[in-house]
């Protein structure tokens, strides 16, 4: 632990060298613009999954079976813990088919 | 345009591409990758050029593949990006940031990146990060999933600290197992898993090559790839290449969170491919990666001028190196050698060249087939699993002449 305790001190000399290439970044990512597009059960749909992800989560996948998009939902809520009412997954299902359902 | 790289650009989007100046943050022009619901938007990131659009949030970021025909190393402003997590910080500090080696250490460690550049050898590397799901929009029948094309992978040069060095200054106690890794990214709920990986000790030693990084092709590693370190373990898939890396934990089991146990699991089956209706079969964590090649220079569908082509490409696996690339022109009946390029090493993309002459009016299957020093060689028969993980058939692009 001396060579390290040692290693901040020196480090201290080279703070403005270090500080030129390892300072702070700071970046501002550009806003989410893709949106759940209007439909039956859009706003439980935002409700529900916008929190944690884009809704191009939705948009960019292949279209998926009902039985598909039941599994994806219900991987958010056991896999991912998101709190979604056992009513609510009909309704998120049902839109999700509406807005890229493979029948 | 035969072998423009133009890559899938649509047309009025690509001849503004050229002429405008990237806006941050702005559409500038859109791709259509090859698979249904393949449309994405170009987008310049912040430290980034353009780049496909897959999310937004958190954000996915795909490499235009004509990128890989331009040079070996990938550039650090055209790198894919992938996150799990949207809390991804949008302000980091390259002083303030710090290591910490705890868990079941003799003595555990806070280190800072001056400490990884001041007190540690630096070692240097240049390595292939292919993303999981690289080309799971290929897959047949589709699967759910980041519905990525070939582009989410690139090769760089990295800098940085062996592993083994930071672990022999911690001193493992008797009986660990596993390290496991995470960084400074959170869930947006709080119950959400945390993002958090583990590697064998057996496998950090057998790859002595594991190293936490600190520049990137001779630079700070941008935001969107990690800054200001991440893991680098070369020939394995991207998911164990833990960006911002703030935790390095020694345990004394296996590490069962959900980011291993679960997601991020292979069929451990012969060529760990099964059937869309298999069941019940045993899964072990996805590991190296599998062998590939790709033409660069020429993009599916294409039409070529008459005449003495010039057909060049990559190739890569999980660090055997690459023995020899062969090319086809008529759909993988006959294979010709090519001429493999400078050896950057065994984890890097190795370039390889051919010609062959195309006759007006006449249309090809080109293909190449990657032969690694492992004996590993690419198939005509696509690898297939439920998370569209491994993806290595040979990749045949037809194209015509006139």
């Amino acid at each position: 632990m001396k060579r390290i305790g040692a290693a901040i001190v020196a480090a201290a000399s080279a703070v403005f060298v270090l500080g030129a290439t390892f300072g702070t970044v700071k970046v501002n990512l550009p806003p989410d613009d893709v949106k759940f597009k209007p439909g039956p059960g859009r706003d439980v749909t935002n409700a529900n999954c916008s929190t944690c992800h884009s809704a191009a989560y939705v948009y960019t996948q292949p279209p998926l079976t009902r039985a598909q998009w039941t599994a994806e939902v219900t991987k958010m809520r056991t896999a991912y813990k998101a709190p979604i009412a056992d009513g609510d997954i009909p309704t998120i299902v049902d839109y999700l088919m509406t807005q890229n359902g493979k029948r | 345009m035969a072998f423009g790289r133009r890559d899938f650009l649509a047309g009025a989007a690509s001849a503004g591409l050229s002429l405008a100046l990237p806006r941050e943050g702005l559409a500038s022009g859109t791709v259509t990758l090859p698979m249904e619901n393949g449309r994405r938007p170009l987008v310049a990131y912040p430290q980034k050029r353009p780049l496909i659009l897959l999310t937004p949030r958190p954000p996915q970021l795909e490499t235009p593949f004509s990128i890989f025909d331009e040079g070996v190393l990938t550039p650090n402003d055209a790198f894919y990006v992938r996150w799990h997590l949207s809390g991804i910080p949008t302000t980091v500090s390259g002083t303030a940031h710090r290591i910490r080696v705890h868990g079941k250490v003799k003595r555990p460690l806070n280190l800072s990146v001056a400490d990884l550049r001041t007190q540690f050898k630096r070692f240097e590397i240049i390595a292939v990060n292919e993303c999981s799901g690289n080309s799971r929009g290929l897959f047949s029948p589709r699967v759910p999933g980041g519905q990525w094309y070939n582009g989410a992978m690139g090769n760089a040069r990295w800098t940085g600290v062996r592993l083994t060095d930071i672990l022999a200054e911690a001193g493992l106690e008797d009986g660990v197992r596993q390290i496991r890794f995470s960084g400074l990214d959170k869930p947006a709920l709080p119950a959400t898993p945390p993002f958090i990986k583990a590697l064998s000790v057996e496998d950090i030693i057998d790859n002595g090559d594991v190293l936490v990084a600190y520049e990137m092709n001779g630079a700070p590693l941008p935001l969107l790839n990690g800054y200001p370190v991440r893991l680098v373990v070369p020939g394995w898939y991207g998911t164990y290449w833990v960006k911002m890396l703030d935790n390095i934990e020694a345990i004394d089991t296996i590490d069962d969170n959900f980011w291993m146990s679960t997601a991020y699991r292979i069929p451990q089956t012969p060529g760990n491919t099964v059937k869309p209706t298999d069941t019940g079969y045993k899964t072990v964590p996805i590991n190296k990666l599998t062998v590939r090649s790709f033409i660069t220079n020429v993009k599916d569908g294409a039409t070529l001028k008459p005449g003495r082509r010039t057909i060049r490409g990559i190739a890569f696996d999980g660090g055997s190196g690459i023995k020899a690339v062969q090319f086809s022109w008529d759909g993988g009946a006959t294979w010709h050698p090519t001429t493999l390029g400078e050896d950057y090493g065994r984890y890097s993309f190795r370039r390889w060249q051919t010609t062959f002459t195309a006759v007006r009016g006449k249309r090809y299957e080109l293909a190449c087939r990657a032969i690694a020093n492992s004996g590993e060689i690419q198939t005509a028969v696509p690898v297939w699993n439920p998370s569209g993980y491994l993806r290595n058939v040979i990749e045949t692009y037809k194209v015509s002449v006139s």
